[in-house]
Parts: C-alpha cells; structure tokens; sequence
C-alpha cells in the first residue's frame, strides 16, 4: 500500500533501466518500497537497475524482458510484470520512450513506425491493461513520463515531441476516467534532462536539471497528488505562456 | 455489490472498495460467508487507512444500531454502530456518562473498541476497553460473545486490533455515574515545556481529567509553551443551578475543500500565537458544559476540509515515564524542522490494559496535526519513529497513515501475541485492512 505521502511500496516501472525511471527507482527504494519489477529491453541493464534497486533499500526485485516496438507484447508484459510483485501494486511507471534524431529518421517509414510503436502505441496499449488491472483492486496510482516537448510540438523534434503529445493528451482523458475509481494517473512534464537519451545534445537549453533532481520533483508529487509534475516545477509557467505564442514568435523562440 | 471510495479522517489514501450494510449479527456472517477480504467501518474517525480495504469488502457497522436501557448499575447494552454521540444524547439525562471518550463524540462503539481509545482521563481511568464489560464479535469461524473472563485472550487481542479479529456487533458498557453536566475546570498557562510537564507530573493525580495544548513552532526560551487544562465532574453540591443537558449537534461546517497550503507555517504560528495569548494565565474552577471540554472540535463539522485536498497526518506516539526527554526532543526538532503543526496535545497516561496492540502504556504521549506538503515531513516523522523507538515508545495504528513495516514488531513487540489469537479465529487472514497490508502486520 501506498502511504500518506504518495510513498509506494510495490512498484513496476515500464522502461525501467532509462536513467530517469532508475533515478525514481532509487528514490522510491530509499523512501518505502521493497519490491521492484523492472521491464525493459535489456537484461543486462536491467539488472543493472535491479541491483541498484536493491542497494537503496528494496527487498524483492525481479525483471521482464520486452521490445516495445511490438505492441502485442504489451499486455503479456504488464501480466507478468503485475504477477512478479505478487500482491497489490501501488504504482506504475511509464519510462518508455525514444528520442532519436529527427533529420535521419523524417523520411524513413520504418524509423517513424518505430517512433510511434515506442513513443505512443505500445505506452497506451500497456496502460490499458494497466488499468483493468489498478481498477480491480481499487488503488494504486499510473506516474506517466511525458515531457514538457509534448505541450508545443516542435518543428526540429515533431516525431518525438508529437508522439509524447498523442501519449500526453491521451493520459490526461484516461486520468478522467479514473475518478472514482481509487486509481489516480499522473504526468511527469520534464524540461531537458541530462541523462544517456539526450548524450550529445545541445547543452544550453534553460531548465536543464539532472536525473536526481526530476526525480525529487516526482517524491513531492506523489505527495500532492497534482495532475502534472513540472521539472523543474517553473516550467509549468513558462509553458503556460510558450504554448499561447502567436506562431511567428514561437518560431524564433523555440523552433531556430 | 456496490463500490465506494474510502479514506480516513486525515483525507490520505484513498481506496476503493465493495460495502455492505448489515443490520444484524446473521447479515454479518453471511457477508463473511463470501470468503472476501473485509474490514468493518463506523463513522471514519481513524485518521489514516485503518477502517477501509482496497478491492475487498468495507462492513459499514453503523445499521448495528440498537441501542439498549442503562440499568441501574449503569451497565449499557448498544450496537457497535451507535456512537458516543448518540450514547451521551440518551445517558446523561439520565445522570450516566461514558466512561472514556475521544476527542470527538463522532465515534462508534464498534471503533472505539478497535482502537481501544483513550480520553483525558486515561491517568485515571484508562482507555475504552476497560470499560467494556462483553462484546459480540462475529468472526470468520462464528460468533462468540468474549469478556476479559470468557476468553481473555480474544477479548484483549479485539481491543486495540484494528478490526482484523473480527466483526464487533454490540457491546455492553459500564457507564458512570454523572451528577451534573458541567466540568469544574483549572485553566493555567505556561511559558515552556518543563514547566508544564512538572506541573502534569506533580499534580495530575487531583484531576480526573487533564491534556496540555503545545504549541510546536515556537522556539527558543519558549520552546513548548502550553495551556494545561484539568477539571472534575461538577457535584451537585458545586453548583446553584443543577442540569443534565445532552450535547447539542454542530452549528459550524466547512462547505468546501480549503486550498492546500492555507495552514503553513505563518497561518499555524499565528493561530497558536493567538490561541495562546487568548487563554487566562491561571483560572481556576470554570465550570464548563460538557461539550466544551470533551469535544471542542465538534463544533465544527469536517474540520478536516481545512487541510485542503492534500490532507494532513496526525503523528501521535507515547513513551514510557522515564523518557521526559523524548518529548522535549520531538517537540525541539518539530519547531526547528518549520513544519507547520497545529497545536500538539501532551498528556499523561496511567497503566495499560492487556491488549497486545492497544497503544497506551504508562508514560506521556503527543499527537499532533500535520498537512501533507512540506518535503521534510517524511523523513522528520520517519526520524521521529527511531526517536520514539529508542526510548520504548510506540506510534497509535488508530492515527498512522505513514509508519515503515520493519518498526512495527520494535512498537508492539508482543504482536506474535497477537497474531495467535487471529490465527485462532481467523485462520486465512480474512480479516484484513489498508493499514494492515501497509505496516504487514498479517505477515509479508
């Protein structure tokens, strides 16, 4: 069960060998969860996380292993994910995502299909079962790593930036659909964080923050309980006036 | 079956679950019949998950509403749904008080057993189950009527066990006897802790009743500065005008969720600051309605919506009487840490009652109120629990919405105690409750 801080006790996460979702990882394990299920690409990474997992503080972990450009796995993923914690779980993370250069894979179909598939597809799939699964026991709460680039799609990342936004919108109905239920959902809007995805990038974006400090800001929401976690929490403002830019401006600003 | 959402009083944690409504010993057997997990709620007094069981089955005892004659000796026979409240309206025209109440009337006889309550007089008169003469416990293997003589263990395991031995249907309770409807109150003031604690130590005993208010943000000099207040019934001989009034419903209502972040650090300062210049320094002999000096909060009906959607915990723990130290402790690093907590209640209790899980043991105890928000709160309350630990003490399931698993056997080292009785009544745990799976009392 979770307590009155938001703080869970079992947990899965979708793409849990991604630095973000091992930094929440660490954080949950030193606050109160002892058991971990981590579902990934990699096994070696995965145990990897798994025995970081354990460092912090978690008694039980264990992995699964899945592609998430094949969204017939997603359901199968989930089941066994759930049936590895072996009791109520209290909260699941979405970590799932890729980022991927936009010049090289804008007039390749198959790296499109692969952007979807990743970014949106197999994230809603998995959510649905998901879903069915929290409803039943009536708790336990859905953490969805989104991204600030999901509020204004961009001309220079449109392939990430619209399939987080497909997976943002999307969330923020199913979190409707929750009330009532005992089942909450939550979206994590990073700004840019450094981390193994973003290696290489361009390093002076505003907002930048590390893994560790996304993953405080996401303790603090859990505690809350708000719809959206910002992070750094001054991106909520700042997006609320970005998105509203006439698109002109918004171009000079965002999209050079 | 109809589902619902639960949370306790302190608005955390919220789950979803089936209800049923019984209105008779039978009705509950037959939902235990159904062989799903279940726990039995009343009026959602406990401040955290213990009266609510995500995707099992939460028994609302309140259609468990007989409500008996007190007799002669004062000895009352009621539904484990009736409350306090509807008790007193009944009891104290007749000259009968109960013998222990919390700090709300809005309590069912069925709670007050599972968390074995105290009240002001616990130096006294200790907590709830004391008073309780039998009780009617339907369990997953059927239904007794327990005393501390029929089977002590069962009856002792119930009271204080969170519900997870069974179902209490009714209840009969040794009332007291009351001549009049007023409290002969001693207010006095104190600039620090020590002060008052000296004070409690030296002449708690003259009183039937005693708390002390602390105000835990201020520091320095006044660390722990306190309102002690004490009182005894009234005799008719104490007053020129003789009355038995029973309390009257609230006026006051919160109507709306008050936005989280309305009690912080500055709104809770100046509260208690307030509250505080407000009391007399030294009054003696008040005479106080009843109402006034049980149950001040309910006045105003769920006072819990000040806390905003967020909520708050309540943090209440006890020591045994060798700790002092402890309590100055908690209380400095409270008003170093800049939580905002709402005035602190201190009291003294006397000697426990043989419920391997009732919470009170001779010593002090402190509760207070916390909203949910402030980053350090969790790792102060959880600093608190090695504190409290370290001197022997224990936290109350009844307000905990937040206590790690792996201190609960170090709280309540007689738990294996415990747990033999429920594996008597109860042997594949159908019995269970959020707060159970949280703190794994059941086992992993």
């Amino acid at each position: 069960m979770e307590n009155a801080f938001g703080q869970p006790q079992n947990v899965v996460v979708l793409g849990g060998s991604s630095d973000i979702a091992r930094a929440i990882t660490r954080k949950l394990c030193a606050a109160r969860t002892h058991t971990v299920v981590l579902a990934g690409r990699n096994q070696v990474l995965l145990d990897a996380a798994a025995a970081e997992a354990q460092e912090y503080g978690a008694t039980k972990t264990d992995t699964v292993v899945f592609d998430a450009n094949d969204v017939t796995n997603a359901k199968r993923t989930v089941s066994e994910a759930f049936e590895k914690v072996g009791d109520q779980v209290d909260l699941v993370v979405v970590a799932i995502g890729l980022l991927g250069d936009q010049l090289e894979m804008e007039n390749d179909t198959d790296a499109v299909t692969s952007m979807v598939m990743v970014n949106f597809a197999w994230p809603v799939v998995a959510l649905a079962e998901v879903r069915r699964r929290l409803v039943a026991q009536g708790s336990g709460r859905i953490l969805v790593i989104s991204s600030v680039a999901s509020v204004r799609v961009r001309r220079s990342m449109y392939l990430y930036s619209g399939t987080k936004a497909g997976l943002d919108r999307l969330c923020d109905g199913l979190a409707e659909s929750l009330r009532g239920t005992g089942v909450s959902l939550q979206l994590l809007r990073p700004g840019v964080v450094r981390s193994r995805m973003t290696e290489g990038q361009e390093q002076k974006v505003p907002f930048t923050t590390g893994v560790n400090e996304v993953a405080e800001n996401v303790m603090r929401g859990l505690a809350s309980g708000d719809r959206v976690i910002w992070s750094p929490p001054a991106l909520r403002y700042v997006f609320g006036v970005l998105r509203h830019l006439p698109s002109p401006q918004w171009r000079r600003v965002m999209d050079r | 079956m109809t589902r619902a959402t639960f949370f306790g009083w302190g608005r955390t944690t919220p789950s979803v679950a089936s209800v049923a409504n019984p209105d008779s010993d039978e009705a509950v057997r037959e939902q235990l019949a159904t062989g799903m997990p279940l726990i039995a709620r009343g009026l959602g007094r406990s401040y955290g998950d213990a009266a609510q069981l995500s995707g099992g089955l939460v028994l609302s005892n309140l259609g468990l509403n007989a409500m008996g004659a007190i007799d002669e000796h004062g000895v009352l026979r009621v539904g484990a749904g009736v409350s306090i409240d509807q008790i007193l309206q009944t009891s104290i025209p007749q000259g009968w008080f109960i013998p222990v109440t919390p700090g709300t009337r809005q309590v069912t006889v069925g709670g007050a057993i599972a968390a074995d309550v105290h009240g002001k007089n616990h130096h006294r008169d200790g907590s709830f189950c004391q008073h309780v003469l039998t009780m009617r416990l339907v369990t997953p293997s059927g239904a007794v009527d327990v005393s501390p003589t029929s089977d002590a263990p069962l009856f002792w395991a119930s009271a204080g066990g969170m519900g997870l031995t069974g179902v209490v249907t009714s209840a009969t309770i040794q009332m007291a006897r009351l001549e009049t409807d007023k409290v002969l109150v001693d207010t006095e003031r104190f600039a620090d802790l020590d002060g008052v604690m000296a004070a409690m130590r030296e002449r708690d005993h003259l009183y039937k009743y005693s708390v002390a208010w602390v105000d835990c943000m201020t520091r320095g000099a006044h660390m722990g500065r306190a309102i002690l207040t004490r009182g005894n019934h009234a005799t008719a001989s104490d007053l020129e005008q003789v009355t038995l009034k029973a309390p009257k419903p609230a006026k006051l209502f919160v109507p709306f969720d008050a936005p989280s972040g309305l009690l912080n650090p500055l709104s809770v300062r100046a509260f208690n600051e307030l509250w505080y210049r407000s009391a007399p320094k030294r009054q003696l002999n008040e005479p106080q309605e009843l109402p006034t000096f049980f149950h001040p909060l309910d006045g105003v009906r769920d006072w819990n919506r000040l806390y905003g959607k967020r909520g708050f915990v309540q943090y209440q723990f006890c020591v045994p009487e060798d700790a002092h130290e402890t309590i100055v402790e908690a209380i400095s690093r409270l008003s170093s840490s800049g939580v905002a907590s709402f005035l602190a209640v201190l009291k003294r209790f006397g000697p426990a009652d043989p419920g391997p899980l009732s919470f009170p043991m001779p010593g002090w105890t402190l509760a207070l109120d916390l909203p949910v928000g402030p980053r350090a709160l969790p790792q102060v309350l959880d600093d608190l629990d090695d504190l409290v630990l370290n001197a022997r003490g224990r936290v109350y399931f009844a307000k905990d919405a937040r206590l790690a698993p792996e201190k609960v056997r170090a709280m309540y080292p007689r738990l294996d105690e415990f747990l033999e009785v429920k594996n008597r009544v109860d042997p594949h745990h159908q019995m269970s409750s959020d707060l159970a799976r949280r703190l794994q009392l059941l086992g992993n």
